[in-house]
């Protein structure tokens, strides 16, 4: 199996600001793959790199082993792109705009029996009225449109620009159950995102972008710092967790506690804090602005510039 | 509401009450800032361009035609000439104040009347549309604050055209009751406009149609004044009355000016407010008069590919701009009857009309300036055609498009295809109608129509390289294509409409396509002309597809 995507060195300016600079990502055949970095990071100029729409000044890109500017058009046959930020055309029905999104990606006419129950299903686990003029439409069905048409294409390749950001939880459940579901069917999916817990919950892989640079980038178990939990409790009296492997940054403020804890040491942990007595305690993963702030903050410092994410 | 005045201290209880409440219009002061704001280069440049428009037609007249005795001969040719009178109205008189007022006036107030539509639409419905009136809602804003505030600009701006025109026309050497006639008559027509695309923009739940609607109407009063000047003293002259563009010339600047009729479009602009008030005071943020019906569930079979989009996307606008253009040249074409009568009846123009090539001549020419004026606005179609691709592309809706299997040249050929299929629909109907209108009143309906069209149709080489030029510069250089296919179609008006009579030498005039086009009927026609324009056309368009596909979307 070879790579989906293959992204090396690739750089983009507008003008004197740089937008990509020395980006490296690779999307394996097959594999689920979040591409996360905060807002500004380059997420959306490097899918449309990818796409053929911006044309890179530098690097080297291979998607779906063609040249994603030279062999757009062939390439986009075989893929299927939800934007960030759906616009659709106002006067249009949303089925429409799912039938002709098909159409436009050359899939045959939508006659075939399983084609259309697949659409249908699709648009009834949505829960979108496809008769409905866009121009009518929240942003979150908006996005529904646009993901509904991609995920009823027969795409061997899914590109996902922050595809939850307009859903309400249970739509993001939806499209998670959904994501999945690909997963077992064997396509590939690139899925951009700046929320960590959407990524720890559908990825095989990540990468970490910031400021245009790939920081990071590998399995989620090779990243076990990025799967910490971040323990806030309240103990009915003081207890000593330093000497436990996976507990960092552990501070006691008199009865309260303060610390991270990689995952498999979890168990250990609550054992210990049980024992002294929990009066309160508040679990959360860490934000990925957290993980920036971290882990990257130095490394990037001395580079600050000016770095723009072009609107779609 | 039963409110009454609280005064200060009225009492601890009442206290919450003596903060100002804002009212319907609380904050149309801060929206107009913005307004100006982001019309800082817009405005000046529509108030600039009405204004030397003006002053530099008064200040040719007044250098080439020195004598009164050879404004004695433009007028006498001006009034023999339908043509003429049908293009820019009545001619009022020898000075060259009034020779200024009928080549301009009319034409000034047009680009007002313009330049106010874009103005109040803009800052109402097209900022509704794109929801950004949403957020200016939420805030400490009245509910009729955006539409007064536009208005109010809209307002500003005419008023400003008209303190303008009426200090820059005195020096120029003319009286300046006249002048300030001639100023007030073409800012109350903007101000007429102003009042009427205010409505417009209540009525329709888009900006498209809101501009559509209302320039309908300054189609619709163009036209009414063009038939009742050009159809003489027995025809149906009151049509000149019936709408604001024939208004300006009934002002009669530096002829006797009355400046009673100044009141009708002042009226018209009151009464359209109070209306567009009445009606935003009634419907839904966002919402038209007539609400969303849904559409099909799924797609039609004929719905796929590119060019099936923008057939779909441009469709309305198209049917909408061939009704009017079918509409628009039956009558005048029917116009062209009581041309033909109007030199057997006066005697005293059989000279000029003689000098003119006779009878035939005479309506030859009112026939070709019809369809030069068929060709400009065929022309301005297809310009905003091709800018629909450019408003598809930063509105983001090209991207989904992009990303199926199509490539730039399909998407931005599929545009292209309607924008120039259009153009040539517009041409022929333009043709079939003036054809049948004018046949069916004078008789030898057949051989007219067939005329016509061939004289439509040689208007389509130079219609084609302005849609060319909107085509090149959607692909090299998309920020300013808007700005450089308006340019074109401006120039090509200027120069065409306004070019031979300031006397402009030849090559300045050789820079507009139309002016290698025959001027049928009657005139020759030159193939090699007509096939030179195609091929600037044709290359222009290539040029433009291929610069598409070098740049980022």
């Amino acid at each position: 199996m070879g790579n989906a995507i293959d992204v090396h060195a690739l750089v983009k300016r507008f003008g004197k600001a740089t937008a990509l600079d020395g980006l490296d990502l690779t999307v394996r055949t097959g594999e689920v793959h979040a591409y996360l970095g905060p807002n500004g990071a380059g997420k959306t100029t490097t899918i449309r790199v990818l796409l053929g729409l911006l044309r890179k000044d530098a690097g080297e890109v291979t998607l779906l082993g063609g040249d994603p500017w030279r062999d757009a058009t062939s390439l986009h046959g075989r893929l299927a792109y939800v934007p960030g930020d759906v616009t659709l055309w106002p006067s249009l029905t949303g089925g429409e705009i799912i039938d002709l999104l098909a159409r436009l990606r050359g899939d045959g006419p939508a006659s075939n029996h399983g084609e259309l129950k697949r659409r249908q299903e699709l648009i009834e686990r949505f829960d979108l009225d496809p008769s409905k003029k866009a121009r009518a439409y929240s942003k979150g069905n908006r996005q529904k449109v646009a993901l509904i048409a991609a995920l009823a294409s027969d795409a061997e390749l899914l590109v996902f620009d922050e595809p939850t950001s307009g859903l309400d939880p249970l739509m993001e459940a939806a499209f998670r159950d959904c994501v999945n579901a690909e997963r077992r069917g064997g396509r590939t999916v690139l899925l951009s995102s700046h929320i960590l817990a959407e990524a720890e919950a559908l990825a095989d892989r990540v990468t970490i972008i910031r400021a245009g640079r790939t920081v990071e980038t590998g399995t989620l178990a090779e990243m076990r710092h990025l799967t910490r939990t971040t323990l806030d409790a309240e103990l009915a009296g003081p207890a000593v967790l330093d000497d436990l492997p996976g507990v960092h940054d552990a501070v006691m403020e008199g009865t309260r506690l303060r610390c991270e804890v990689d995952n498999t040491a979890l168990n250990e942990v609550l054992r210990r804090l049980t024992a002294t007595g929990v009066r309160t305690l508040t679990c959360r993963p860490p934000t990925l602005e957290e993980l920036f702030l971290r882990h990257y903050a130095d490394q990037n410092h001395a580079e600050e510039r000016v770095r723009v994410t072009p609107a779609p | 509401m039963t409110a009454t005045p609280v005064l200060p201290g009225a009492g601890p209880d009442d206290r919450h009450l003596v903060q100002p409440r804002g009212g319907p219009l609380t904050g149309a002061a801060a929206l107009d800032k913005l307004a100006l704001r982001r019309d800082r280069i817009m405005l000046p440049a529509w108030i600039y361009v009405v204004i030397i428009g003006v002053a530099s037609n008064a200040y040719t007249f007044a250098k080439l035609y020195k004598t009164a005795s050879s404004r004695t001969s433009l007028v006498a040719s001006g009034e023999g000439n339908p043509a003429l009178l049908f293009l820019y109205g009545r001619l009022n008189g020898n000075s060259v104040g009034a020779l200024t007022a009928w080549r301009y006036g009319v034409w000034g107030a047009l680009f007002a009347v313009l330049m106010s539509v874009f103005i109040v639409v803009r800052h109402t419905r097209g900022d509704e549309e794109a929801g950004r009136l949403e957020l200016i809602g939420s805030a400490r804003v009245g509910r009729q604050a955006p539409l007064a505030s536009a208005i109010g600009v809209a307002a500003l701006a005419n008023v400003v055209l008209i303190v303008g025109l009426s200090v820059v026309l005195p020096p120029l050497g003319l009286p300046v009751a006249g002048s300030v006639a001639l100023s007030l008559a073409i800012g109350t027509c903007g101000l007429a406009f102003t009042g009427i695309s205010a409505v417009a923009a209540q009525l329709t739940a888009g900006a498209r149609s809101a501009r559509g609607l209302a320039i309908g109407v300054l189609g619709a009063a163009f036209l009414a004044r063009a038939v009742g000047d050009a159809a003489g003293a027995g025809g149906p002259a009151w049509l000149t009355w019936v709408l604001p563009l024939g208004w300006t010339e009934m002002v009669r600047p530096f002829a006797g000016e009355r400046w009673w009729v100044l009141a009708l479009p002042l009226g018209l602009f009151a009464a359209c407010c109070r209306l567009a008030f009445a009606l935003a005071a009634r419907r839904d943020h966002g919402a038209g008069v007539f609400p969303d019906r849904p559409g099909r569930p799924a797609a039609s079979a004929a719905l796929r590919g590119p060019l099936a989009l923008a057939v779909r996307l441009q469709w309305g606008t198209l049917a909408g701009w061939a009704a009017g253009f079918a509409i628009l040249f039956a009558v005048c074409g029917a116009a062209g009857k009581g041309i033909g009568q109007l030199v057997g009846t006066s005697g005293a123009l059989q000279k000029e009309f003689t000098r003119l090539g006779g009878q035939s001549a005479i309506v030859n020419a009112y026939l070709s300036s019809l369809m030069l004026l068929a060709g400009l606005i065929a022309a301005a179609y297809g310009v905003s055609a091709v800018l629909r691709a450019h408003a598809e592309e930063t509105a983001g809706r090209a991207d989904p498009v992009l990303a199926g299997s199509v490539g730039r040249v399909r998407w931005g050929l599929s545009h292209l295809i309607v924008a120039v299929a259009g153009t040539a629909l517009l041409l022929v109907l333009a043709g079939l109608a003036t054809g049948l209108g004018y046949g069916l009143s004078v008789g030898g309906a057949g051989s007219a129509t067939a005329r016509m069209l061939g004289a439509a149709v040689a208007q389509f080489p130079a219609a084609l390289v302005i849609v060319g030029v909107a085509m090149l510069a959607l692909g090299a250089v998309p920020d300013g294509c808007v700005a450089v296919g308006w340019t074109a179609v401006g120039l090509a008006v200027a120069l065409n409409i306004f070019g031979q009579v300031l006397q402009l030498s030849h090559w300045v005039l050789d820079v507009s396509p139309f002016t290698h086009v025959p001027k049928l009927p009657g005139g020759t026609v030159s193939a090699t002309a007509l096939a030179w324009l195609c091929v600037t056309g044709v290359a222009l368009c290539a040029l433009g597809l291929a610069a598409l596909r070098r740049r980022d979307v």
